[in-house]
């Protein structure tokens, strides 16, 4: 036998995918699964038609209504809080239905968020490059495959030649170690890691996270993990696939079936990097001592623990962070040295690629359960897809959600970005999202990140709390 | 993709890391599906005041940053959503090379895309240039020549830089890169066959 140098998950799966090697920097690599929504697809489409071309391999390419459709109960086909909203759905679904893609409108049971319905539905797998024009693809890294997001013109280029340049990142794993205490989630972890090494931190590379506290994550809690790691500007995030990713994907609709499904996972497990393979980077975020973490400010990088205080900026480690803590404590009106818990909010908003799976709700009900949202508090949950929705109704989660005071909408992105509705304008909002960035979630909307849990007790509290004490 | 071989003009400094795409174009004006129209709402957060008036504290209000073509900023510019309409609007305005420390990976490439060339410089170099277009009240011209791939500062001092070997040819060529693909039809061909008979599943 011939002695391999030992690799990575990542060193494999890009190496299967490689079609030829252009200049000294990128390479041409086989893409697996193209997976467009109505904002950005709709232009990619267009594009691909005005050039006079069609797309070269349909059944590879996957079309869904997520974006920016209503998430209203009793919604129509092109309702949208957006003014330009119908022309890019109806864009998405006739090149759909004119190309033959596999398209998943807006009233079809399988709906949902890409990035919830990829892994639900097992378009995405194991070892497989899968590429959406949208940043929150590195989600799907969750079920161990190498997904990242892409601009309209490359998803165009997708659609052209199933193929995409890439230049070869550099690798990061990031360890995390011990055990997740009750009522800490993938969420803390992932925010935890951001504050550690910065919004910037993922420059460059492609992340494998690893350690026993992500072997002991169920898929949805990886999905979370991985879904964040273009906020720390890492496009590529990833675990790679073991026996829960195995027995995850098991019978999905496009899973590889019969003889096909032994093939495909005796080639997954020898995906996962080798003992001895080397990173350029190693970061480890210990979990033992980890608490529910909330941000602050107005980068995902501005994050502290629950039980902790906003930051002195004049206390910060140097000029630039003292710039950045000052603007954005400008932003969110906030004071030095006011404690977390205790800061009153206006909204509670559970819902988007990030934390609006079946467990999340799960997570939040339990907390919810036979309590009532604040008064005056606008409390909304937007399941991340319509499966989860169904689900979530079959075990009665949306009951004790309805009874606390939520909203219980249909599945689509929702409130994450902003896109046409002003609900959100000028008010604090606790969030399951994944951005904090500037008017985000609407003009003047001071968003801060958290858990499930975390928000579902900051409804009841009226202002951010620690569901450890209410559960 | 949009040939550029050289640019020289206005630099703007906007020195402020992590500044990111909602900031550059906020999802609300990402309507439509054309190629452009988005150059109008760049900014929009910072151009704007409430009344929809323009900002006069706003660097790109003030003459003659508002003719600039090359901009100067700070780490990770162009992180977070993989917008294609921040490099258009970008475009749209008038800018033809960004200068910064770092960039968000998917705006890096969308930059290329849409005829702006991301140059990395370290954050020392790229606020000696702020410092000098400043001194000049804005005046003093910079020039990125992608050719050559340096960038000339108003002192006359030369600043080197890498770039991608394939995109930077495809910039100045103005190639369309679909059809440098294309030509490689057989190659792709023989990989998709090989690599089927392997993965079936993944076809």
């Amino acid at each position: 036998m011939s002695a391999l140098p030992p690799r990575t998950f990542f060193d494999k799966v890009w190496a299967d995918h490689v079609i030829a090697r252009l200049g000294d920097d990128a390479e041409l690599l086989q893409i697996d699964r193209l997976v467009l929504h109505e904002l950005s697809g709709s232009q990619a489409v267009r594009a691909l038609a005005e050039a006079g071309r069609t797309p070269v391999s349909r059944g590879q390419v996957f079309t869904v209504i997520e974006h920016l459709i209503s998430t209203e109960p009793g919604r129509g086909p092109t309702d949208s809080v957006s003014k330009s909203g119908p022309i890019m759905i109806e864009t998405t679904r006739k090149a759909s239905r004119d190309w033959g893609f596999h398209f998943i409108d807006y009233d079809d049971p399988r709906q949902g968020i890409a990035h919830v319905i990829a892994p639900e539905l097992g378009i995405a797998f194991p070892g497989a490059t899968l590429v959406c024009c949208d940043s929150h693809t590195s989600t799907v890294g969750g079920v161990g495959a190498l997904t990242w997001g892409i601009g309209a013109s490359e998803a165009e280029h997708v659609l052209a030649t199933q193929t995409l340049s890439q230049a070869k990142p550099r690798t990061m794993r990031v360890n995390f170690t011990g055990r997740l205490a009750p009522g800490v989630y993938a969420k803390d972890m992932i925010l935890a890691l951001i504050g550690r090494i910065g919004a910037q931190g993922g420059i460059g590379y492609a992340t494998e996270y690893a350690g026993s506290a992500v072997s002991a994550l169920p898929i949805e809690g990886r999905l979370t993990l991985c879904n964040m790691s273009i906020e720390f500007s890492c496009k590529y995030g990833f675990v790679p696939p073991d026996e829960t990713t195995i027995e995850y994907l098991k019978g999905r609709e496009f899973s590889p079936k019969g003889a096909d499904w032994d093939r495909a996972v005796a080639y997954w497990r020898t995906l996962p990097t080798d003992p001895g393979a080397a990173f350029d980077r190693e970061v480890t975020v210990d979990c033992d001592a980890l608490e529910p973490q909330v941000t602050w400010g107005i980068s995902p990088q501005q994050v502290a623990p629950i039980g902790s205080s906003v930051p002195d900026p004049s206390q910060a480690a140097d000029s630039e962070a003292r710039q950045l803590a000052t603007r954005a404590l400008e932003y969110m009106c906030l004071a030095p040295g006011t404690p977390l818990k205790g800061i009153p909010i206006d909204v509670a908003y559970i819902g988007s690629c990030t934390n609006a799976r079946l467990s999340d709700l799960r997570a939040a009900a339990e907390v919810l359960r036979g309590r009532k949202v604040k008064a005056g508090i606008q409390a909304v949950c937007v399941p991340g897809s319509t499966p989860v929705k169904r689900a979530a109704e079959a075990e009665g989660l949306d009951r004790i959600f309805k009874d606390a005071g939520f909203e219980w909408h249909e599945s689509a992105c929702g409130f994450c970005g902003h896109i046409g509705s002003d609900r959100f304008a000028d008010l604090r909002v606790v969030s399951t999202t994944n951005r904090n960035f500037e008017g985000r979630q609407g003009p003047k909307t001071r968003t801060h990140l958290a858990s499930p849990a975390t928000v579902a007790a900051s409804a009841i509290a009226g202002c951010i709390a620690d569901a450890r004490g209410i559960a | 993709m949009e040939s550029l071989r050289k640019v020289t003009g206005i630099a703007a400094p906007m020195l402020r890391i992590n500044i990111d795409t909602d900031q550059i174009i906020p999802a609300l004006f990402l309507g439509g599906t054309d190629a452009k129209g988005y150059g109008a709402n760049l900014f929009h957060g910072s151009r704007f005041l409430a009344d929809g008036k323009p900002n006069p504290e706003f660097i790109l209000n003030q003459p003659p940053y508002d003719r600039a073509q090359i901009l100067l900023a700070d780490r990770n510019f162009g992180c977070g959503s993989s917008r294609e309409r921040a490099p258009k609007a970008l475009r749209e305005f008038g800018f033809r090379a960004i200068l910064a420390p770092s960039f968000g990976g998917i705006f890096f490439g969308n930059c290329y895309r849409n005829g702006i060339i991301p140059v990395e410089l370290p954050i020392e170099i790229v606020r000696s240039i702020a410092a000098e277009v400043d001194g000049s009240g804005g005046t003093a011209q910079v020039s990125v020549d992608v050719e050559a791939q340096v960038v000339v500062a108003p002192s006359g001092a030369r600043y080197p830089f890498a770039a991608p070997t394939t995109l930077r040819q495809m910039l100045m060529e103005g190639m369309d890169e679909i059809a440098l693909t294309l030509a490689r039809g057989d190659e792709i061909s023989r990989f998709r066959e090989a690599d089927q008979a392997r993965r079936p599943w993944a076809y």
